[in-house]
């Protein structure tokens, strides 16, 4: 199949990439960038595992075309922390301390669609946080954890401690 | 079965351990958990291989069929591919547990379910992977699939194995006292018949296998996901006819496993067969609809009890015959039927049992151990038959199983021995909580509430092959440069065990969980472990793990204490300091005798040079006296009762599952945090499984929901709200106090949701899953019928 460079601006740093028009961004991301913070663990937009903020928002990438997504902000779990000191973002901290964490696959996606919503929403309900992490599965949390971490997140937000 | 040997338990004289801990019983986020939320750590898909190669299988459209030729020369051909095998590669069986091996990497002769694999292809990416399975040409002879396990039994005609007369796959009887007896005297009993559903793990992160043979040397390095490198090891080394020294196995981190990943899976041996048929690296990366197909999950059972009790509302007698759905091979199916058979046993005292169970070989993934793998069967049917009696006698569900509940010293007429137990305390809490009392029979009609109990082992007894070597080792190793290194091959699946056990290694050398290094995971460099299942990880590598540290601490104390001019028996360690006993705070706010723990480590060093010690753990055998009574058998049990309040949506069917109360002994918790964690997952995959978990076969065993999109599982908005508790609790027997805490909380949820819908609509249903679907007849059924 035909490729074609694109330009593809992921965690702030433009890549060029080889890519056909059939190439998924989930796949992109994890072989040819080497970004492999990206997980898959379907391949067909139900488990949330590969998700990724595009201009902001969570997306699916094994959903995505990664030749359409060029001229876009993509933003991985790998650029959520601070990219200088490597401090955690604090909703990854807040992960950590609230035992959020369990085998860790389904985390990247867990974090990076509760900080799309947090970015866009920064006072969410209970309702609106589990409205934004249904799409997101986990096998080992029971996502009780989960919720109580992106809770204590949002209060420390308003709170003005973050 | 004849008797085979009888080992003393020597470690059952256990001391008198302190029960005042520094770092056992922290709440420690797990060590790996930074690496994990940044998107550092590598699970196998992530690794990539100098000149690594890609694999693809090919899989079965028939659940059964002969195999009448495979022609993959067109294949062959294609630009960028390397090599293909075919089950020609892999003409010798596997299975985990030995004597019942019938599984092959790639299908040999026939295929037996939907999916199974029938060739597998190295190709230069996994784009040229794919496009060769389509130029292999499998002509096949359809067979009729059978996928009912009842009708299988039936059917001698059609056997799936040909050594397996009716397609039974295993069959035992085990008598425990004299239950037909028993229950002919009982004042009352119930008999009634359950079936639980073919649920599947669904771990997130799908199986990989990158296996590197060396043509130069004859070695074989596979990195994979897998609860049980050892097994997966000798299975290797069988299936490629290679010594183990020549394998090695390391497991880079695992995306969860719940026992879905406690057998090699076929991408470990067909990524191995090829990489050394092409000589370069080979990965293979299961697709979703892979997973499905190599299922290994929950084994659905056909189960008829009777259950007998006394005048009093104790239990006489339990009679339980089990038709088990075993799917296409062996797998772990023995161990589980004979699990089924134990779980009779605990948490209540049943004087007398009589099992009789049957695996039964059907044209369907196999099933193998899943989460609570044996227990969460019976103890559903249980569970209801007691809540059932308890109305009989005018007692409420909790007061039965009160009634009936083990303490600890209670020995079972199986044998099986509880050394400690707590489960009354857990009843009595999660009653207490949940006000359970006052809400039983009391709520409006749509709204109820229900109680159930669980146990798992926590440990066991045996190794899947006959083999007097310890369980598990643990070796620590001290010096400078690194400070404590703890190796053990224990494998953290997700549960924390990792973290765990730096915390137990810590706690005896009185040194900062954070300042232990674990290494686990590797056949080369960790030591011996035999994986994780049978929720044992905590015990045994605890028991190794206390038994190193000693065995450090008899090194060092002395050191110590010439340091300090003080006797050997006077020094303990905390905090990272040696210190004596007696004079450890100086007057005036001056030092007492201490001596910091890296200074003692730096003098010993001087001399000695570095210091390493091993422990090991062998778990007592308690054998029992009939077919398969060995299983089950564990250095101990943990305990959990849950309540679960329901609202069924009296329109649709529905159930909201509004709350669970969880109570759990788990003797001393090591990271309670971590056992929250465990209890949490538990429920989810319990309320999955009550309510909407089913992979669907259709008649001629094709899979109908070989997806994540099909096959419903609890999102967040799905689980409710949920109170665990940890009851007080040290076992004696346990390193540390602490036993199990993975597996037991499984198995109350589904009963005690079951129960709180016979309490808001006053039917008992007795198969799984609930669906909307079934709720609304019996409830249009109970108006019409009124």
């Amino acid at each position: 199949m035909k490729k074609k460079i694109v330009k593809l601006d992921i965690n702030n740093h433009v890549y060029e990439v080889l890519v056909s028009a059939t190439d998924l961004l989930v796949d992109v991301i994890r072989k040819q960038i080497g970004l492999t913070g990206t997980k898959k663990g379907c391949g067909q937009g139900d488990c949330g595992a590969c998700t990724v903020l595009v201009d902001g928002e969570a997306q699916l990438s094994c959903l995505m075309l990664a030749i359409a997504c060029e001229g876009k902000k993509i933003t991985t779990i790998e650029g959520i922390a601070n990219q200088e000191t490597g401090e955690l973002h604090p909703l990854q901290q807040a992960f950590l301390d609230h035992g959020a964490v369990q085998c860790g696959f389904c985390t990247p996606g867990m974090v990076l669609s509760s900080k799309a919503l947090v970015d866009n929403n920064p006072t969410p309900t209970e309702e609106e946080i589990k409205h934004a992490l249904e799409g997101n599965l986990c096998r080992c949390t029971g996502y009780v954890l989960i919720l109580e971490a992106v809770e204590s997140y949002v209060d420390s937000l308003a709170k003005g401690e973050v | 079965m004849t008797k085979l040997y009888e080992v003393s338990n020597k470690y059952n004289n256990y001391k008198e351990y302190t029960r005042e801990f520094t770092e056992v019983g922290r709440n420690i986020p797990r060590l790996d958990g930074p690496a994990k939320v940044t998107g550092k750590v590598q699970y196998t898909d992530d690794l990539v291989l100098p000149r690594m190669v890609y694999g693809k299988i090919l899989r079965s459209p028939h659940a059964h069929a002969n195999i009448k030729s495979i022609d993959y020369s067109e294949a062959l051909k294609l630009d960028g591919v390397l090599g293909v095998i075919t089950g020609e590669d892999c003409p010798i069986a596997y299975g985990i547990v030995p004597h019942n091996a019938n599984e092959h990497a790639l299908a040999v002769g026939k295929v037996r379910n939907w999916g199974e694999g029938v060739a597998a292809v190295a190709a230069i990416d996994e784009a040229t992977a794919e496009k060769a399975l389509e130029l292999i040409k499998v002509e096949y002879e359809v067979l009729e699939a059978i996928v009912d396990p009842r009708e299988a039994v039936k059917r001698d005609d059609l056997r799936i194995h040909e050594d397996h007369p009716n397609n039974i796959a295993y069959e035992g009887v085990q008598v425990y006292g004299d239950p037909d007896k028993a229950l002919a005297e009982s004042d009352y009993v119930i008999e009634k018949e359950f079936y639980s559903s073919y649920v599947t793990h669904a771990f997130i992160e799908p199986q990989a296998a990158i296996a590197d043979f060396d043509p130069n040397t004859g070695k074989l390095h596979l990195y994979a996901t897998c609860q049980v490198p050892h097994y997966t090891h000798q299975q290797l080394a069988k299936v490629l006819e290679m010594p183990m020294n020549k394998i090695r196995i390391t497991v880079p981190l695992i995306g969860g496993g719940f026992g879905g990943k406690g057998v090699a899976s076929q991408a470990d041996f067909c990524s191995a067969l090829l990489s050394r048929k092409i000589g370069r690296p080979v990965k293979i990366t299961y697709e979703r609809s892979d997973v499905f197909a190599t299922n290994n999950g929950r084994h659905p059972c056909y189960m008829k009890f009777k259950m007998g009790f006394d005048k009093n509302g104790k239990i006489t007698a339990v009679d339980f015959n089990n038709l088990m759905d075993g799917g296409a091979y062996s797998g772990w199916g023995i161990v589980v039927l004979f699990y089924t058979a134990s779980m009779v046993h605990i948490p209540y005292a049943v004087p007398n049992v009589k099992f009789d169970g049957k695996r039964i070989f059907t044209n369907k993934p196999t099933c193998g151990a899943q989460r609570g793998l044996g227990g969460v069967q019976p103890r559903f049917a249980m569970e209801q038959l007691l809540d059932e009696a308890a109305e009989h006698f005018g007692m409420t569900p909790y007061e039965i199983k009160k009634l009936n509940a083990v303490e600890s010293g209670y020995t079972a007429k199986s044998m099986m021995y509880v050394p400690h137990s707590e489960y009354k305390k857990c009843l009595d809490e999660v009653v207490e909580k949940s006000e359970y009392m006052n809400k039983i029979g009391k709520l409006p009609y749509g709204k109820g509430i229900g109680l159930s109990g669980g146990y798992y082992i926590s440990g066991t007894s045996y190794t899947l092959y006959l083999s007097y070597k310890p369980h598990t080792v643990a070796t620590i190793k001290i010096d400078d440069e690194n400070g404590v290194t703890l190796y053990c091959g224990a494998t953290d699946i997700g549960q924390g065990v990792d973290t765990v056990m730096a915390q137990m290694a810590a706690e005896t050398l009185g040194v900062k969980t954070e300042d232990v290094k674990v290494v686990p995971r590797d056949t080369q460099i960790s030591t011996f472990d035999l994986g994780t299942f049978a929720s044992r990880l905590t015990f045994a590598t605890g028991w190794a793990i206390r038994q190193a540290a000693e065995k450090v601490n008899a090194e060092l104390f002395p050191v110590a204490a010439s340091m300090l001019r003080c006797r050997g028996d006077e020094i303990a360690v905390k905090d990272g300091y040696f210190y004596s006993i007696y004079e450890r705070h100086g007057r005036h706010g001056k030092k007492g005798k201490e001596v910091a723990w890296a200074e003692v480590v730096d003098v010993y060093m001087q001399s000695n040079g570095p210091l390493s010690c091993s422990g090991q753990f062998t778990p007592p055998r308690r054998k029992g006296i009939q077919q398969g009574g060995n299983i089950g058998h564990s250095p101990t049990f943990g305990f959990s009762a849950q309540v679960a309040e329901v609202d069924v949506d009296l329109d649709t069917g529905k159930i909201n599952v509004v709350k669970i109360t969880e109570a759990g002994d788990c003797g001393q918790p090591i990271n309670p945090m971590s056992v929250e964690g465990q209890v949490h997952g538990s429920i989810q995959m319990g309320l999955g499984q009550a309510l909407y978990e089913e992979m669907q076969i259709a008649p001629d065993g094709r899979f109908l929901n070989p997806s994540l999109h099909d096959y419903k599982m609890p999102t967040i908005r799905d689980m409710p709200k949920v109170d665990a508790n940890i009851v007080e609790a040290y076992d004696p027997s346990a390193p540390y106090g602490g036993k199990e805490s993975g597996e037991g909380p499984i198995q109350p949820t589904i009963p005690a949701i079951f129960s709180a819908v016979y309490d808001a609509i006053g039917v008992r249903f007795t198969e799984m899953p609930l669906t909307p679907e079934k709720v609304l007849n019996a409830i249009k059924a109970q108006k019409a019928s009124k």
